[in-house]
């Protein structure tokens, strides 16, 4: 009977933990897309918001950290509970990571408010929905604790790359053309770079989830599109 | 097992134990390396201890029991009709859960074993028990009280006596069958570090009820059930990714 | 009265009930002892006990039955130990639990209730008569020898029991025969209590009268004994004769009290001594 009441124990406190990373993941999911949501429409209200909301994501992590800590030294797990611990730990990096990210864009938002558009954003918003669509399948594959699932972002980010490839080389013809835009394209190039990266702390997330799930070490860059010469 | 390092010293072929008609060790296969830390995990009855037991031939006592099969230490089969068993128990030693001094002085507990194996020079026996308590992490706490009876030292002192009793005949092998099952934490903190020493000249076998023990001192760790070997694997594989659901299922805990 | 003042009453009743037969045995005890040496403390000198009786057992002292209960003692346990000890080592260690096993050990059982005259007659009809010992001292210590063998039996195979079995699996563990383990460890261990059981045997051998009566025990023997084929005189009957057959038993009184005042420091003196060394070897062993 002790062992099947520490066994619930384990499993309710495990819970609570994957409960807190959802709640991260969505926060920033949300913080990039109100960053660059707020950089497109030029909404300054809105990216102090993001800016603000940073706090909050820190704390949460920390939160987690703490957390993670005590169930280790409650429990000593072993096995997938012990994977699934660690895992979660360095996830929450990963997310907190991503909604630094959000913090920057949201910066750059408010330095572009004032100028002219040099061009009507599309892609980046597209990068960021792929992004956040990355994201959703790695926290429902968390929940549904399917590790296939979690292997399908792999193949996402390269699309992410693929389209910051093409923002940087659009953003290069412009300067070309007409080098007074070279301040506002800098920046949104870094916008890009960014957001690239988010999608890079994403596929962590996501190699986690099918480690703590099948216990072997999953690379993504296996899993990816051949990279041409 | 081919792996960098693994040397085996103890290698098992098809063990079958009965008690009478309980079949409690089921076509058991795997090896012991030389000079390793082995741990047996398992639920209450599972056939641990068991084995522990037939790699000294203390089943012997057991009128009730039936072997079938091959262990070979060290190349000789321990099984066999045409063994010294007398001999092999010189080096395979065992230390029990209970810790068990003789009713006699630190110095004749230690020196009971060489004793029987013909060692009778007062100034060799000096030494072997001297040699044998140091090894035991016992020397300095007991070197000026030898002649004082064994059972008046503490718990984790009595078991680290028991470890130089067992050490003093010089053995290959050292089994301990739940050793600081009885024990407070310090002792059993303490057991725990002479262990690791003890594996630089020991082959060590340990049965443990405590998964974090053979977590904390073993090198490989065997997971029995109900008389059969369910995995057996690196410490650390085994406790971070099992590969058996049984073995995942047992250490976390779902059942003990 | 609430219930804990009845509880504790109780208990103090209880108590007070206990204590008084406590006192009430051991003012019998040295009610005993006070009347024996009143009785008997004037014959009581270094000469009582080193003077044989003389002038027809009326004078002198007691130093021949004195002797003789020494030496029926001495030859009692000479056969006695080693086979009773013997045999609960067998008990213990060696027989399995068996038809036969059961059978010898409810013999044993029975033969300590037998009453020690049968004893007497079963010594003298196998010793005396059979194997043509005749009556002597040899006959008389066979005979308390198999008296005292089945409480010697006994305590050896419970000492030999009580030894726990962590003690045999440590000594096979490292390599030792059944009998090396016996001879080094449960032997050792069950000395103590094997002693005990020799010493309340020398207690009840001491003071028999019946078995020796027909097997050994002299009226009167002019001298001490020769060989184990001499007849010897013991206290217990020398006090038996003194009371019932002496030729002037007033006279004598004070001899036969000084007799059993001696019988009695004889048992208690070797019952302090085995305790002694019981308490010596335990502390030795740590138990």
């Amino acid at each position: 009977m002790d062992a099947i009441n520490t066994r619930k124990r384990i499993e309710d406190d495990l819970s609570e933990l994957k409960r807190m990373i959802f709640r991260m993941g969505r926060m920033a999911e949300e913080s990039l897309e109100k960053a660059v949501w707020a950089l497109k429409n030029r909404d300054t209200v809105i990216a102090q918001a993001v800016l603000d909301s940073d706090d909050l994501i820190d704390d949460l992590e920390d939160k987690i950290d703490g957390a993670c800590m005590e169930f280790a030294a409650r429990y000593q797990p072993l096995g997938e509970d012990l994977r699934v611990v660690t895992s979660l730990m360095h996830m929450a990096v990963d997310l907190e990571r991503i909604g630094d990210y959000g913090g920057n864009i949201a910066k750059v938002a408010i330095k572009l408010a004032s100028s002219e558009p040099i061009k009507p954003l599309i892609d980046i918003p597209h990068m960021v929905e792929k992004i956040n669509a990355m994201l959703d399948i790695s926290l429902t594959a968390l929940d549904t604790r399917s590790p296939e699932l979690a292997m399908t972002v792999f193949p996402m980010d390269d699309e992410v790359d693929d389209l910051e490839k093409q923002i940087m080389r659009e953003l290069f013809l412009m300067v070309m053309e007409k080098p007074s835009r070279i301040e506002q394209s800098f920046l949104l190039i870094n916008v890009a770079r960014t957001l690239e990266r988010a999608g890079d702390h994403v596929t962590n997330v996501a190699e986690r989830i099918a480690y703590m799930y099948t216990g072997k070490t999953v690379r993504a860059s296996q899993h990816r599109r051949k990279q041409e010469a | 097992m081919a792996e960098n390092g693994f040397e085996t010293q103890i290698r098992t072929i098809g063990l079958n134990l009965f008690y009478g008609a309980a079949h409690v060790l089921k076509d058991i296969t795997f090896d012991i390396g030389r000079k390793t830390v082995t741990a047996f995990i398992g639920p209450s009855g599972c056939g641990k201890s068991s084995y522990l037991r037939c790699l000294n031939r203390m089943n012997d006592f057991i009128p009730s029991a039936k072997v079938a099969g091959t262990i070979e230490i060290d190349g000789e089969d321990i099984l066999s009709p045409s063994t010294d068993v007398i001999a092999l128990r010189r080096r395979v030693g065992m230390v029990f859960q209970k810790p068990n001094p003789f009713p006699m002085s630190i110095y004749e507990n230690v020196a009971y074993g060489p004793r029987l194996n013909g060692v009778k020079s007062r100034s060799a026996l000096d030494d072997i028990v001297e040699s044998s308590l140091r090894g035991a992490a016992l020397w300095d706490e007991v070197k000026s009280k030898l002649g004082r009876p064994g059972t008046g030292l503490s718990g984790g002192q009595q078991q680290r006596l028991c470890i130089a009793r067992a050490i003093a005949t010089q053995p290959d092998v050292l089994l301990m069958d739940e050793p600081t099952s009885a024990l407070d934490p310090m002792s059993t903190a303490r057991v725990e570090e002479l262990i690791r020493d003890l594996k630089v000249d020991y082959t060590v076998v340990i049965v443990t009820h405590n998964m974090q023990q053979a977590a904390r001192i073993s090198d490989y760790t065997a997971f029995f059930l109900l008389g059969d070997l369910v995995e057996y694997d690196r410490t650390a594989r085994m406790f971070t990714s099992p590969s058996d659901k049984r073995t995942e299922d047992y250490i976390s805990g779902r059942f003990g | 009265m609430n219930r804990t003042l009845m509880r504790k009453s109780a208990n103090s009743f209880m108590t007070l009930i206990f204590w008084t037969c406590g006192l009430l045995l051991a003012a019998v005890l040295v009610f005993v002892i006070a009347y024996l040496f009143k009785q008997g403390w004037s014959v009581l000198s270094i000469e009582f006990l080193t003077q044989p009786p003389s002038e027809g057992m009326t004078a002198g002292g007691i130093l021949t039955p004195l002797v003789g209960t020494v030496e029926l003692v001495f030859v009692s346990m000479l056969i006695a130990l080693p086979v009773g000890v013997a045999t609960g080592l067998y008990f213990a260690e060696y027989s399995n639990d068996g038809i036969l096993a059961r059978l010898l050990r409810i013999s044993i059982r029975l033969l300590a209730g037998v009453p020690s005259v049968i004893f007497g007659l079963f010594g003298l009809s196998l010793f005396v008569v059979f194997m043509n010992f005749g009556s002597c001292l040899l006959s008389a210590g066979l005979t308390l020898g198999c008296l005292s063998l089945p409480l010697i039996v006994t305590a050896s195979e419970q000492a030999f029991l009580a030894v726990p079995q962590d003690y045999r699996d440590a000594s096979f563990a490292l390599g030792a025969t059944k009998w090396q383990t016996i001879v080094k460890v449960v032997f050792p261990s069950a000395a103590s209590t094997i002693i005990t059981g020799a010493i309340l045997s020398i207690g009840r051998v001491a003071g028999e009268t019946a078995p020796i009566m027909f097997t050994g025990a002299a009226y009167f023997a002019p001298e001490l004994a020769k060989s184990v084929f001499s007849q010897v005189m013991a206290l217990p009957y020398h006090i038996y004769v003194l009371a019932t057959a002496s030729t002037d038993i007033e006279a004598v009184r004070p001899i036969q009290y000084g007799a059993i005042l001696v019988l009695i420091a004889i048992v208690l003196g070797t019952s302090a001594v085995g305790v002694v060394i019981r308490a010596r070897l335990a502390s030795k062993g740590g138990r």
